[in-house]
């Protein structure tokens, strides 16, 4: 019985080793899942971030088609470098809506015809509330849609060329 | 040239591990109890081989330092890792500051390690003391090929750049100048273990000489790992700015848990030494120290787990170090099983003697171990079973808390119980003025607002802050052994350090405020205005300095200016902390961003003792350094 005790290091070894050998043999994944998957929008109710869009309201997206939700700031720079692929997505049939972080009418106006203007409706969430309550952690974020108002995607950081067709694909899929 | 004559050197290093290996394996498998002379030279001849493997790795280990010294950018690794605009200090620290680096340090140790045993270890008996030396050159083979075939620390850049990338700014600090060497001389310094219960395993030579011959070299170790460990917790506290002193961090696990198993062993070493008891739980305890030391390089080095200090994300330098933990923990533990049972059984005793107290004390440890590896792997388990989770502080304070606070009550018992018997009543007799202690400071305390773990951490320390004195109570100071001396500082530290993280978690005020400047804020006794902020220069980065002049109670006021700082190689911002400190206490101040409004986000703490924790752990240190004096004279005088 004892000597049978002194295999049990031994034994605990090699299940840790298996375990690490199995994980190094894993693709590194540093992604952050997100948990909002499946989740419906919070809430809310945006003014117009300017003058000459709608506002943004929750019920906006509870219209039976999937869109698209860039949540974005006229004073971050990677808002800016991730605007031709936004436009590149909106020639491809998408619908986009954007909520615009921290900013001003005229700074976002300037940003807009600068960067180009791909968005239906523009929300002006000032001090970031609607922002935590979606859970986005920083600019720029895009999030799918589905058509009842539910988070099907998120994508964190700016949206790069090779990220296009995944956000289409993900849209055709939230249908 | 200097480049070369290193990787000369480490090629030769590799080569004296391998000869020490050889000469020892075909020594050791002459059983002749007249063994011919040839053995007998061979006995002899590994000794100078593990010298000479020790200075060689040393030279490897000194042309690199010479290299980065010198800033010299043909060579890979330093383009990578500094800068000409460095100071001196930083230019030398990075050297450890990278993978090849810190892995041509842990190697360095190691052998240095080897050649220590091969100049001065005298007690074991000859056989013994040669499979020793050949399982560290087992060890030291391996992380040779380690670092020659998949990190090789000299390899040329070409053509030259005209400067290097720099060094990550958070470790550009004077405590990463000797934070890793400390904690390393520890973490390798346990293979010294490791290797004597290989050696016994393989001579089946275990018994009180043995013990007596560990003991000290554990003790070292030891000594280096709390060093390090309470630097470690020091630099993160200050340099970081979150105001936390651990964090549970994946690395910093790394380096208790062989800490947790190195103390385990310390006392059960003691009883086998002592009583000739515990000899195949001591055998596994040094195996699993210095495994914990590997399996924690390879935690940190492979990348599977991620966390601030992973600095060499490389899946196929994972699988090498992997291969070598699988050969030598796998090895010796196989080993052990195998031999262990052809140990002859060591003394018995009763459950209430000192001897009983020094069991409790290791299986209160190793649970705390258990749960820290476990804590630690099991984001990777629940991984392999498609779920992503972290564990943290919630988990490892909760599980590991309340075990050790049963430890240290423990702890005050332990030392006041004879060895081989004793009797309950004598034994209550012996423990009550600490208990009354113990229990005064818990009603006293009970209407404060400390929460129930601080509360019990506080009394807890102040019972054995008594009774870690009271085995000094009735002996002359002067005739007192000096290891006696040293239990009784260590314990005295534990107890500090206990009462200092148990102030932290109960008294801490904490405030977070956007001030204008010419606000004033107020955070326990101190009131704090914001005069504003001001750029300032150093030698390589630039920063914003908040000033603020602080008041306490309306008495002389003082300056402190937390700093937000730029470095430009490579461009990384960093936040320095302000700090003030006082005897019953500090003040942490941290400089955050603006607000665009004009005003300045400012982190103010009031931590009442913060300071005992580390404070304790020199003590802990203090008491193992009087304890290995005491043990290396007792040793000279035989």
């Amino acid at each position: 019985m004892k000597r049978r005790l002194f295999w049990v290091p031994l034994a605990a070894f090699v299940a840790v080793a298996g375990l690490f050998a199995w994980m190094l043999s894993q693709e590194p994944d540093r992604q952050v899942r997100s948990r909002l998957i499946g989740q419906p929008l919070p809430a809310f109710t945006l003014a117009p971030a300017v003058p000459t869009k709608p506002g943004l309201t929750t019920a906006a997206f509870r219209t039976g088609q999937p869109r698209l939700l860039n949540v974005f700031g006229s004073w971050c720079v990677p808002c800016a470098a991730e605007a031709p692929q936004l436009a590149k997505l909106a020639r491809a049939g998408a619908k986009i809506d954007a909520i615009a972080i921290r900013d001003t009418p005229d700074k976002v106006a300037a940003f807009l015809s600068d960067y180009g203007d791909p968005y239906a409706a523009i929300g002006d969430d000032r001090n970031s509330s609607v922002q935590l309550a979606l859970g986005s952690s920083g600019v720029p974020e895009t999030f799918v849609i589905d058509g009842q108002g539910r988070i099907a995607h998120q994508h964190i950081g700016a949206i790069r060329d090779e990220d296009v067709p995944i956000l289409l694909a993900r849209l055709k899929a939230a249908r | 040239m200097i480049a070369e004559a290193g990787l000369a050197a480490l090629w030769l290093a590799a080569a004296m591990a391998l000869l020490q290996l050889a000469m020892a394996a075909i020594a050791l498998s002459s059983r002749a109890t007249e063994p011919p002379q040839i053995v007998r030279d061979l006995l002899a001849a590994v000794r100078p081989v593990a010298v000479a493997q020790g200075l060689l790795a040393l030279g490897a280990f000194a042309a690199l330092v010479a290299l980065f010294a010198r800033t010299d950018l043909s060579v890979l690794l330093v383009a990578e890792n500094s800068h000409s605009a460095k100071p001196m200090l930083y230019k030398v620290a990075a050297t450890w500051g990278n993978h090849e680096g810190s892995m041509l340090l842990w190697v360095t140790v190691l052998a240095v390690a080897g050649g220590a045993i091969a100049l001065f270890e005298r007690l074991l008996a000859t056989r013994t003391h040669v499979a020793t030396l050949a399982a560290q050159a087992a060890i030291a083979a391996g992380f040779y090929a380690f670092l020659l075939f998949a990190s090789n620390p000299f390899a040329r850049l070409s053509p030259t750049p005209l400067d290097g990338l720099g060094l990550n700014p958070l470790l550009q600090d004077p405590g990463l100048a000797f934070h890793p060497p400390t904690l390393y001389l520890g973490y390798v310094g346990l293979s010294v273990a490791f290797s004597f219960a290989v050696g016994a395993l393989v001579t089946r030579d275990v018994g009180r000489d043995f013990a007596r011959a560990m003991r000290p070299w554990v003790l070292g170790a030891w000594i280096f790992l709390t060093i390090g460990i309470t630097a470690g917790s020091y630099w993160a506290y200050y340099e970081l700015g979150w105001g936390g002193w651990w964090f549970w961090d994946p690395v910093e696990n790394a380096s208790l848990m062989p800490w947790l198993a190195a103390t385990a062993l310390l006392h059960s070493v003691t009883v086998l030494a002592t009583r000739d008891g515990l000899r195949a739980w001591t055998i596994m305890l040094s195996v699993v120290a210095f495994s914990m030391s590997m399996v924690g390089t390879f935690l940190v080095r492979s990348g599977i787990l991620t966390s601030v200090h992973a600095f060499a994300v490389d899946p196929t330098r994972g699988s090498f170090i992997l291969a070598l933990l699988i050969l030598y923990i796998g090895g010796a533990l196989a080993l052990f099983a195998f031999r262990v049972g052809t140990v002859r059984q060591g003394a018995l005793f009763e459950p209430v003697s000192r001897e009983g107290g020094l069991v409790l004390n290791n299986l209160l440890l190793s649970v705390i171990l258990g749960i820290v590896l476990i804590g630690t792997l099991y984001p990777l388990l629940a991984e392999a079973f498609g779920v992503q989770l972290s564990v943290g502080p919630p988990f490892f304070n909760r599980a590991a808390g309340p075990i050790a606070l049963l430890l240290v009550a423990g702890m005050a018992v332990g030392p006041l119980l004879r060895w081989r018997r004793d009797r309950g009543r004598a034994v209550a007799r012996r423990i009550a003025m600490p208990a009354a202690v113990t229990l005064i400071v818990f009603i006293a305390l009970l209407f404060t607002d400390a929460g129930l773990m601080p509360l019990l951490g506080l009394s807890l320390a102040a019972g054995l802050a008594v009774a870690s004195i009271l085995p000094l109570v009735g002996r002359s100071p002067w005739r007192t052994p000096m290891p006696i001396w040293g239990m009784v500082v260590a314990h005295l530290g534990i107890a500090v350090s206990l009462a200092g993280m148990a102030s932290d978690s109960a008294f801490t005020a904490e405030r977070l405020v956007a001030a204008r400047p010419g606000e004033i804020n107020r955070v326990g006794p101190f009131a704090i205005r914001f005069e504003g902020i001001k750029p300032v220069v150093g030698d390589n980065w630039s920063a914003i300095q908040g000033r603020l002049i602080v008041t306490r109670d309306g008495g002389q006021p003082f300056l402190l200016r937390p700093e937000q700082r730029f470095f430009a190689n490579p461009p990384t911002e960093t936040s320095e902390a302000a700090l003030a400190t006082f005897w019953d206490g500090q003040l942490y101040a941290v400089l955050g961003r603006d607000d665009h409004g004009g005003r300045r986000q400012l982190r103010l703490w009031w931590k009442p003792f913060v300071t005992l924790i580390w404070a304790g752990g020199g003590l802990i240190a203090l008491g193992g350094f009087v304890s290995l004096i005491g043990r290396v004279r007792r040793r000279r005088a035989r």
